[in-house]
């Protein structure tokens, strides 16, 4: 079946003409037309764009050029912009907006001769950790569709688990690629901050945001990152690095490769399944000759709380310029000021509203040092926690999420239960660290995901250790067909 | 440190957010839990450790003066609520 197959072997059968880009692109359109429906992955399914970019694709793959994702579906989240194709970032505020330019991760997939199968669902502004604060629509986990995929790529993490989409794009705050990935079971990498431009990403916290690749296997996600990756000079905080290199992702070992494992992200706040499930691998690995100690990064303890104060500050700036003049909807109020309040409150959702709020609120006079520069002192204090141990690691190894998928539904009366979701995942952030999420094992029937950081730039690094970690561990476990 | 239903009114007024009065006792509630989750670095020494702005060290770059094409007018003006003779039409701003 096409629809299961990882973008890796169906370039293969591409390139040997085994199948046509057409056909891959109609097999993958009619399977969201069959299965979306109960998943709700997809926001906008473009398919005239796909067939004419398939199109395309076969004539490059006829004459025997092309690179080596020619062809192969993708489905974006939609909070990347694209030409043509509606962009919402899943919030009534931008409904109806139709961008008049690609995202640079756009164009450069484009590019590599893929083929665009539409947008995915994902938190409003990409603000939460289960994809149920989107505007529009719930997206369920394909493992048990009673359960939310995680978030904020929740639609991303779901096309590429439910047999949707081979590969997807995401984007990581505090966690939003990694901790969906973990939850649905599949690969999510997020980058080094600045080696994947930012243009055309809508912006939630600029310091923190990176796109990054959702994939059935460490291959497919290093093929893509390959693909996106690079310097832009649209994007002023994009590094002059050359692409992420896929060269030797296959040549590395773990013997005597050395991980640290901080105690924080192991002890009983972490659900007891996903740390069996974790041990597990561990012990897998260790047999294999990796090398585990424990280490202290006190400042981990300190990262929601540091996290949930620059996320939202950065947040209240960037989502300023949403005011109802020069796009979206507009709710005439009184005067200039009265009409951007009256266009905000309909048209951003509650928690958009509340971190704005708190984004404010922390930015304003009398409050900007206790909160702001203090969570920037904490942010030095855990980047350089990090580092040292970077020191001494080949890679720091934690669970990606403290617990597997849970129920829609089931977090909305405490909301800092939601936010503790990205405890794991926060410090890459933070410190801009390359950090990858691959599938370890399953918990009562759901995926669970191990994570590995490397110091920043050695993204190379982090994916020739997750591909012998994916040796040991075993392909990306796939859900029961529907 | 709490945040009062007045300051919850003063910040919307900051964030152009207009509130009807059961949304501000909502958020009150909601933005003081979340306050109330932030004294964890209360406590921590801080002294002379220089505040982290970004997550690598970037410094101001010159970038080569090259002309590019922009985008298309009509392009633009797509998605504008209300357009007039190639223009945004925009809410006054300054009233006499």
């Amino acid at each position: 079946m096409l629809t299961r197959l990882t973008a890796s072997e169906l370039a293969a059968k591409l390139r040997a003409r085994e199948v046509s880009a057409v056909e891959v692109a109609q097999a993958h359109l009619e399977a969201i037309r069959a299965h979306d429906g109960k998943i709700g992955a997809f926001l906008h399914v473009a398919e005239e764009k796909a067939m004419a970019q398939a199109a395309k694709a076969d004539e490059a793959l006829a004459k025997g050029e092309g690179g080596p994702l020619t062809g192969v579906p993708i489905a974006i989240k939609d909070n990347m912009s694209t030409l043509d194709i509606p962009t919402t970032a899943a919030s009534k505020i931008l409904e109806g907006y139709i961008p008049p330019y690609n995202a640079t991760v756009v164009e450069k997939v484009e590019q590599a001769g893929m083929v665009m199968l539409g947008k995915t669902n994902l938190d409003e502004f990409a603000m939460g950790s289960s994809t149920e604060t989107s505007a529009y629509q719930f997206t369920h986990n394909p493992w048990n569709l009673e359960c939310s995929p995680g978030g904020s790529s929740g639609g991303s993490a779901a096309a590429v688990a439910g047999d949707l989409a081979p590969l997807s794009l995401g984007s990581d705050t505090g966690g939003s690629i990694r901790q969906p990935a973990g939850l649905c079971g599949v690969v999510g990498f997020k980058p080094t901050y600045g080696r994947v431009s930012r243009y055309g990403l809508i912006a939630f916290g600029s310091s923190l945001d990176q796109i990054g690749p959702f994939a059935r296997s460490v291959e497919d996600a290093a093929l893509l990152s390959s693909v996106i990756s690079g310097h832009d000079h649209h994007d002023s905080t994009s590094l002059p690095h050359a692409p992420i290199s896929t060269e030797g992702l296959k040549d590395g070992s773990l013997k005597g490769k050395r991980f640290g494992l901080p105690k924080e992200m192991f002890d009983p706040s972490i659900d007891a399944g996903v740390l069996e499930s974790v041990h597990k691998a561990i012990d897998a690995l260790k047999a294999e000759g990796a090398e585990f100690e424990e280490i202290s990064i006190p400042e981990i303890r300190l990262g929601v709380t540091t996290y949930y104060i620059i996320a939202p500050a950065e947040a209240s700036s960037n989502l300023a310029r949403f005011d109802g003049v020069r796009y979206g909807p507009r709710h005439e109020g009184v005067g200039h000021v009265g009409t951007a309040e009256k266009t905000r409150a309909m048209g951003f959702g509650h928690e958009v509203k509340t971190r704005i709020l708190i984004g404010t609120y922390t930015l304003s006079a009398g409050y900007y040092d206790a909160y702001y520069t203090r969570a920037q002192q904490v942010r030095s204090m855990m980047t350089a926690g990090f580092n040292r141990e970077f020191a001494r690691f080949d890679g720091i190894v934690t669970p990606t999420s403290p617990s597997p998928a849970f129920k829609i539904g089931s977090m909305n009366d405490d909301p800092m239960a939601l936010k503790i979701l990205d405890y794991c995942t926060i410090p890459a952030n933070m410190g801009g660290f390359p950090a990858i999420s691959l599938n370890c094992g399953l918990t009562e029937g759901l995926p669970v995901g191990i994570q590995i950081i490397g110091p920043a730039l050695e993204d190379e690094r982090v994916f020739q250790l997750a591909y012998c970690f994916e040796q040991v561990l075993g392909a990306s476990p796939r859900p029961p067909t529907a | 440190m709490s945040i009062s239903l007045d300051e919850v009114r003063h910040v919307a007024r900051l964030a152009r957010l207009e509130l009807d009065d059961s949304e501000v006792l909502a958020l009150q509630g909601e933005l003081n839990a979340l306050l109330g989750h932030f004294a964890d670095i209360q406590a921590i020494d801080v002294t002379g450790i220089e505040p982290q702005s970004h997550a690598v060290a970037l410094h101001s770059v010159w970038a080569d003066d090259f002309p590019i094409e922009g985008l298309a007018r009509e392009a633009v003006l797509r998605n504008a609520p209300l357009s007039k003779a190639g223009l945004f039409v925009v809410p006054t701003i300054i009233e006499d």
